[in-house]
């Protein structure tokens, strides 16, 4: 299923190019407010229309790429950064107390419900993106560090690992050396999927107003603002939902064609 | 035959049902939700938009039209000098929980909201209030210190209804006035319902039940109108979807004025807000038009100070805070300020959130950047109103006349001047018609000279209601939602 990765590979490459763009151009100032010309259909000025307050909404839409992927990107940084070597030491360790220590930490962050511990971080520390950010990557830590221990688990059955433990390398070395580089396909996918979800939470926490603050564009703030103007001007809801289920299908799409393409075990399967 | 027959009688089962069917319930929508019940013992709006005239009763009233009307005084006379009003008590009258409402019960009340260790918001109305003396149980006179022409004005307000002594303690919670609705229940967060009090002692009132249900989402409240769960709801807070309504035969859209001056306060007591010149930069870096008509959808009125402009004694003073960055910028180089970054706090209103962020361009256009963070009620009124930790914030006063709060020491923005609170002075011993609308021209002159703070625009009352309620009020001279004379039209 070479297919789904290519569309994928097209949908998120999309929206990575819009906020690398908006770094440096964007067709309208974002934060400029143009109120006479507020709430206009897609034309050839504004190839998507205008919000409430007169701004371009392709403008607003690329630079709140670049918001969601930013904090989406940060958070898995984060979730990996810290998951993965957790992950990797427990199955080092695997039986023994600090074993148990991780997963059983890893349970307790996996028993609430994210985005209600996510709103209690930003709540209790003020809305913003990096708070955003900080709240999506907990969530992070322990799903990466369940895959990189489940990955790392059966490798450290194999013959080759044995041999190195029997040449003396420590569990440490072994761990960076050998496990890590063998199970990075499976962190890539996670990786990918995490991404997506990074970016439904962020724009879930702007949605409620916890999220990065005015005037930084932002899908789900957006998307919230143009709710009650649904009835009187549906693009203005459409464009940036669109944008999000566009975003998030495709990196799920991705880190799915992503699998199938990287995954010795599934090859010749699909085909 | 027979399905015809049977369509018949389902036809005359219908039309019987309706005709018994003349609802007698109303449910209204509320932004907010009150912090209690007692009007004499808060300031949030929210609380006299439930109880006002429909539990609780002063000794005058506001009519629908803000005059002042007889309510539990049935009439008055005031001595020669101005200085004592001797008010005529209504028969009859009845708390809701069966005790007689006498002379005792005004003087009692009056006295509790003028103590020293009262805890009414408005305390500066009862301040010339020497003496509550009772005459007999229908008969109470009241001396002041100085002739004071606004004293059935001051009564009429939420702040200064009648309580009885042996239940004004747990008014919070369980409210007992005089009114033709008693409390009935308080689910917290979600909604106060009233029912017809049997004993009132004046006209019925044409509703058995009134609900209150607190939607602050618009648009849970469009939701919530469109499908019926609310009946009306008198203060609509999304004015985009306003025209909607209108185009809908179902509905019919109610547009008045209020008593809402909407502004741009700053915080006074942070430099370099106290330098006039600043202030004065910031008001004049703020486009009115543009923000009536993005953040209120056109609906609003500019105002150039802080004064309702249907009020015959108002002054357009908007042309002293016109529209001009360049000039903005000139003051903010004048009085050497550069690179300033303000906090913005903002409560929950759209029209609050909308334009600050429509403040928020304005004022980067002149080069001060502001710092927006979204605020629930409670947060800001323990943070901004009583903290006052904040530099900006966007608020609308919807009390009457409430120009005097500028002359009030440590009030919230922080103002003060002398001049004006001399001026305010002169206008508590002035009982002149003519000489009270000079006083408070010159007054309105001294805030929008001073830039005492941004003056946007005085709030619309938008409300949308079912098309067959009648007798909502349509502008609200005063913060009530007034169900004496609604009823059902089917």
């Amino acid at each position: 299923m070479k297919f789904s990765l290519w569309i994928g590979a097209l949908l998120s490459g999309g929206a990575v190019l819009a906020a690398l763009i908006s770094l440096v151009w964007t067709p309208y100032d974002v934060t400029a407010l143009d109120i006479a010309h507020k709430l206009q259909s897609p034309s050839a000025a504004h190839w998507l229309g205008t919000d409430h307050f007169g701004r371009d909404i392709a403008s607003m839409l690329m630079a709140g790429a670049r918001t969601s992927l930013a904090v989406a990107l940060v958070a898995v940084v984060i979730g990996a950064g810290l998951g993965v070597p957790l992950g990797l030491a427990a199955a080092a360790m695997r039986g023994r107390w600090i074993d148990e220590l991780i997963m059983r930490a890893n349970d307790l962050i996996f028993a609430f419900p994210a985005l209600v511990i996510a709103i209690l971080i930003t709540a209790t520390f003020g809305p913003s993106a990096t708070n955003a950010i900080i709240a999506i990557g907990i969530f992070n830590i322990p799903v990466f560090a369940r895959v990189a221990r489940a990955g790392a688990l059966s490798l450290w059955q194999l013959d080759y690992i044995r041999a190195a433990q029997v040449s003396g390398k420590g569990r440490a070395r072994i761990s960076a050396e050998h496990i890590a580089p063998n199970i990075a396909n499976l962190l890539i996918v996670q990786g990918t999927i995490q991404f997506s979800l990074g970016i439904l939470a962020e724009a879930g926490l702007s949605y409620v107003g916890l999220g990065a603050q005015p005037p930084t564009p932002s899908w789900g703030r957006m998307l919230a603002e143009a709710q009650t103007m649904v009835t009187i001007a549906p693009h203005v809801a459409i464009m940036p939902g669109l944008a999000i289920v566009l975003t998030v299908l495709g990196l799920n799409l991705l880190g799915d064609g992503l699998r199938d393409a990287l995954d010795p075990r599934l090859k010749g399967r699909s085909a | 035959m027979m399905p015809r027959l049977l369509t018949a009688v389902a036809a005359l089962l219908l039309s019987t049902a309706s005709a018994w069917a003349a609802r007698d319930t109303i449910t209204i929508g509320m932004v907010l939700e009150p912090p209690n019940l007692d009007p004499t013992a808060g300031a949030a709006a929210a609380i006299d938009e439930v109880v006002y005239a429909n539990v609780f009763q002063g000794l005058t009233r506001f009519g629908p039209d803000g005059s002042i009307r007889p309510d539990l005084a049935k009439s008055w006379d005031v001595s020669e000098d101005g200085t004592r009003y001797t008010f005529h008590l209504q028969e009859g009258v009845t708390f809701q929980d069966g005790s007689r409402f006498d002379a005792k019960d005004v003087k009692f009340s009056l006295d509790r909201a003028r103590a020293d260790d009262s805890v009414n918001a408005q305390k500066q109305l009862f301040a010339g209030i020497e003496q509550v003396t009772v005459i007999d149980p229908l008969t109470v006179e009241v001396t002041l210190k100085a002739p004071d022409g606004a004293l059935p004005f001051k009564l009429a307000w939420g702040d200064a209804v009648m309580v009885a002594p042996e239940s004004a303690a747990d008014n919070a919670t369980h409210p007992i006035g005089t009114g033709p609705f008693m409390f009935k229940d308080w689910a917290k967060g979600d909604h106060v319902t009233l029912s017809a009090y049997e004993g009132y002692w004046g006209q019925p009132p044409k509703l058995r039940e009134a609900t209150f249900r607190f939607i602050s989402d618009p648009t849970a409240a469009f939701s919530a109108l469109m499908a019926g769960d609310v009946d009306a709801f008198p203060n609509y807070p999304a004015p985009e979807t306003a025209a909607q309504f209108k185009a809908d035969p179902r509905f019919k859209l109610i547009i008045g004025s209020t008593e809402g001056e909407t502004i741009l306060a700053m915080n006074e007591r942070n430099p370099p807000l106290n330098d006039t010149r600043v202030r004065a930069a910031i008001a004049h870096a703020l486009n009115r038009a543009d923000i009536i008509n993005g953040a209120m959808f056109g609906y609003g009125t500019p105002i150039g100070t802080h004064f309702a402009p249907h009020n015959p004694a108002y002054v357009d003073l908007t042309a002293l805070s016109n529209y001009d960055p360049a000039e903005s910028k000139a003051l903010l180089k004048e009085a050497g300020v550069s690179d300033l970054t303000l906090r913005m706090a903002l409560p929950p209103p759209s029209y609050a959130r909308r334009s600050g962020e429509i403040i928020q361009a304005e004022l980067a256009a002149v080069g001060i950047q502001t710092k927006i963070t979204n605020m629930e009620w409670a947060d800001w009124l323990e943070r901004v109103f009583k903290g006052h930790d904040f530099d900006l914030t966007v608020v609308s006063h919807t009390e009457p006349m409430d120009i005097g709060i500028y002359a009030r020491p440590d009030y919230y923005f922080g103002y003060n001047s002398p001049k004006f609170d001399a001026v305010m002075q002169e206008l508590e011993g002035t009982s002149d018609p003519d000489k009270r609308t000079e006083l408070l021209q010159q007054a309105q002159r001294i805030l929008a000279e001073d830039y005492a703070n941004a003056f946007l625009f005085q709030l619309p009352k938008i409300g949308v209601a079912n098309a067959k309620i009648e007798g909502l009020w349509k502008n609200a001279p005063t913060q009530a939602n007034d169900l004496t004379q609604v009823y059902w039209d089917e």
